[in-house]
């Protein structure tokens, strides 16, 4: 990977530019008669000074040494980076789409409503739900939202709750997402077979519970069996039951939350749906619930009335509004077009080849790294790294070795119940050569680990940068590039 | 094994207390602070907030994780280590001592007979509880 390490405020040259403008054919104005003072600067403000070739080849420099599922194979447990598809970025670019101006009459803008309409409809059919608002920008706000309307719907019924369990496996958005919401989050312990304890479970279930958050399957790649007793549960005391829809990828077109008992669920369109993931997104949370939490739906919804479609603000229940304009629209054009690219048995085969491939790999790799919850796994499996913490060599160290045999590394230390964890999700649009290749680099550290560690403590040496100091980044940290005083 | 003083008690969480008369001085175990890995942010309460037993009190960030603490008895919060803030890596390199938590003013000194001894406690740690 070439190396390059310059900030453009590195490049600049005193009175070199990258534009040239026409003259003036208006008066020109002193800036002092048209703003109040307080709002003028006293100084320049010290932008680089380049010219159009330097910062050109600065961003292009910059973009190869991008790594993304473009270039290479990304196996970020729980987080389904999988390919986005380009004919998915051609029908976001129609200019009917891009083009159109997001507070257009909505007369003149019937195409994308009407695309709305059937992604959530299509989205409902997937899930088993009975309405789904696309607003969320991100699967966080998706959680908020399906806690704020779980929260209005208590409150409708006269009801003050003021706890939400959510299980020591969770993605920590759930706790995140529940506090923000004003509920005190209560932890539920796994048992030793990674799923819920269910008599921690029933202690824990009392008139005071709001809401379980659940992750099906969950963070282990593990499904839970015992879900539909679990939501049974729950509703005999009221609690609501919530599905985190981060892995909604294991169970495409085999179950669905709303079969499985869920009353709502999010989906995150940049895992499940192909739209860009990461730095590329940005992301799309939608929320769907069930027919009695409907009222809560956040305003606008998108209606049908026989052929012509409209925002609906007239919601006295709604939980309000809770992202510019109407989501992130660029997104949900992407995820439409997944859906009808692949059609229903497509997405049944998604989840089979995801399993499959999760499978193949725990599979290859379970002699050489410990497997704490043995499989079968859904669409991901997790490892420790406990055998080679003896050799001196932590799931931290492994993911490092692992950049420079050319991969992005695993998500690692999640789940926090497992020590020392090396969490894997391959995705089904991973060949077979991919994932042998990864095997054989993880294969090939867990040798080096017995035998050769040093080259694994002195790893990454052929990235940009070798080990960063993540300790004092955190504990000292330098967000902000501030100009060099002479 | 590992460093367990014998004078202190211990909860499942991983906290321990030392009693000083009808006070307790907390803190994280070796085992706590040696599985978060470099500690680099510590969120403790006011001196004056109220805790109750194994309800949360604060917060400790490592590289990997950020986990709650819980108080091992119930009282008022009567010091809090200010060190912590500017040097959260205390909590790695003397997790009995200088990386102390907070002292507790005990309200309801009974509840002692709930934390565990370090005998019980390194019997909790190997049988894989965490």
């Amino acid at each position: 990977m070439p190396g390059y390490d310059k900030l453009i405020f590195e490049l600049s040259s005193p009175g070199r530019i990258g534009y040239s403008l026409p003259a003036a054919d208006v008066p020109a104005s002193d800036p002092k008669e048209l703003l109040p003072s307080k709002h003028l600067r006293a100084t320049p403000p010290e932008l680089p000074e380049v010219s159009e070739f330097d910062v050109v080849r600065h961003y292009s420099r910059l973009s190869q040494m991008n790594y993304g599922v473009d270039t290479h194979f990304y196996p970020l447990g729980s987080c389904t980076m999988k390919y986005n598809p380009k004919i998915n970025e051609d029908m976001a670019r129609l200019g009917g789409f891009a083009r159109l101006h997001p507070l257009a009459p909505e007369a003149c803008a019937q195409g994308a409503l009407q695309l709305m309409w059937e992604l959530g409809q299509d989205l409902a059919e997937i899930a088993g739900m009975d309405a789904v608002s696309l607003q969320p920008a991100a699967g966080a706000q998706g959680e908020l939202a399906g806690v704020l309307m779980i929260r209005a719907y208590h409150l409708a019924r006269g009801e003050r709750r003021t706890k939400v369990l959510v299980p020591d496996s969770a993605h920590g958005t759930n706790p995140a997402s529940t506090a923000i919401a004003g509920y005190r989050v209560v932890q539920l312990k796994s048992d030793s077979e990674g799923g819920a304890d269910l008599m921690d479970l029933e202690r824990s279930l009392d008139e005071e519970v709001a809401a379980l958050m659940i992750t099906v399957p969950n963070t282990l790649g593990l499904f839970e069996p015992r879900i539909l007793e679990i939501s049974e549960m729950c509703h005999a005391k009221g609690t609501q039951v919530y599905m985190d829809g981060a892995n909604l990828n294991a169970i495409l077109g085999i179950t669905r939350p709303g079969d499985l008992g869920f009353d709502v669920c999010h989906f995150n369109l940049h895992k499940t749906f192909t739209t860009p993931h990461g730095g590329g997104g940005p992301g799309a949370g939608p929320v769907g619930v069930k027919a009695h939490l409907e009222p809560f739906l956040p305003t606008p919804v998108v209606t049908k009335t026989d052929d012509a479609y409209a925002l609906d603000w007239k919601r006295p229940q709604s939980i309000g509004k809770l992202q510019a304009f109407w989501g992130n629209f660029g997104m949900l054009v992407r995820a439409y077009t997944y859906i009808r690219t692949m059609g229903p048995d497509g997405l049944r085969a998604v989840a089979d080849n995801a399993i499959l491939n999760a499978n193949y790999l725990m599979k290859r790799l379970e002699p050489y790294y410990d497997l704490p919850h043995p499989g079968p796994c859904m669409h991901e499996c997790v490892f420790s790294a406990r055998r080679q913490k003896k050799l001196g060599v932590s799931a931290m160290d492994v993911a490092k070795r692992l950049l420079d045999l050319g991969f992005y590394a695993p998500s690692t230390y999640f789940p926090l119940i497992v020590e020392e964890a090396l969490m894997i999700e391959p995705t089904e649009t991973e060949s077979k050569e991919t994932l042998d290749a990864f095997c054989d680099a993880m294969i090939q550290i867990a040798r080096e680990a017995e035998s050769n560690p040093q080259v694994i403590h002195d790893a990454p040496q052929t990235t940009p940068v070798r080990r960063l100091d993540q300790t004092l980044a955190a504990r000292q940290p330098d967000l902000r590039w501030r100009p060099r005083r002479a | 094994m590992g460093n367990y003083p014998a004078d202190l008690k211990y909860t499942k969480e991983h906290e321990w207390a030392r009693m000083e008369g009808n006070r307790a001085r907390v803190g994280i175990t070796a085992y706590a602070q040696e599985q978060l890995g470099d500690v680099v942010f510590v969120e403790l309460p006011k001196v004056g907030t109220k805790v109750s037993q194994m309800q949360p009190f604060g917060v400790v960030e490592s590289v990997k994780a950020v986990s709650d603490l819980f108080a091992p008895l119930s009282g008022e919060v009567v010091e809090v280590n200010a060190e912590l803030v500017k040097k959260p890596e205390l909590v790695n390199q003397d997790p009995y001592g200088k990386g102390w938590m907070l002292v507790i003013q005990v309200s309801s000194p009974q509840e002692a007979n709930a934390l565990l001894t370090a005998q019980q406690y390194e019997e909790f740690l190997a049988k894989g509880g965490h």
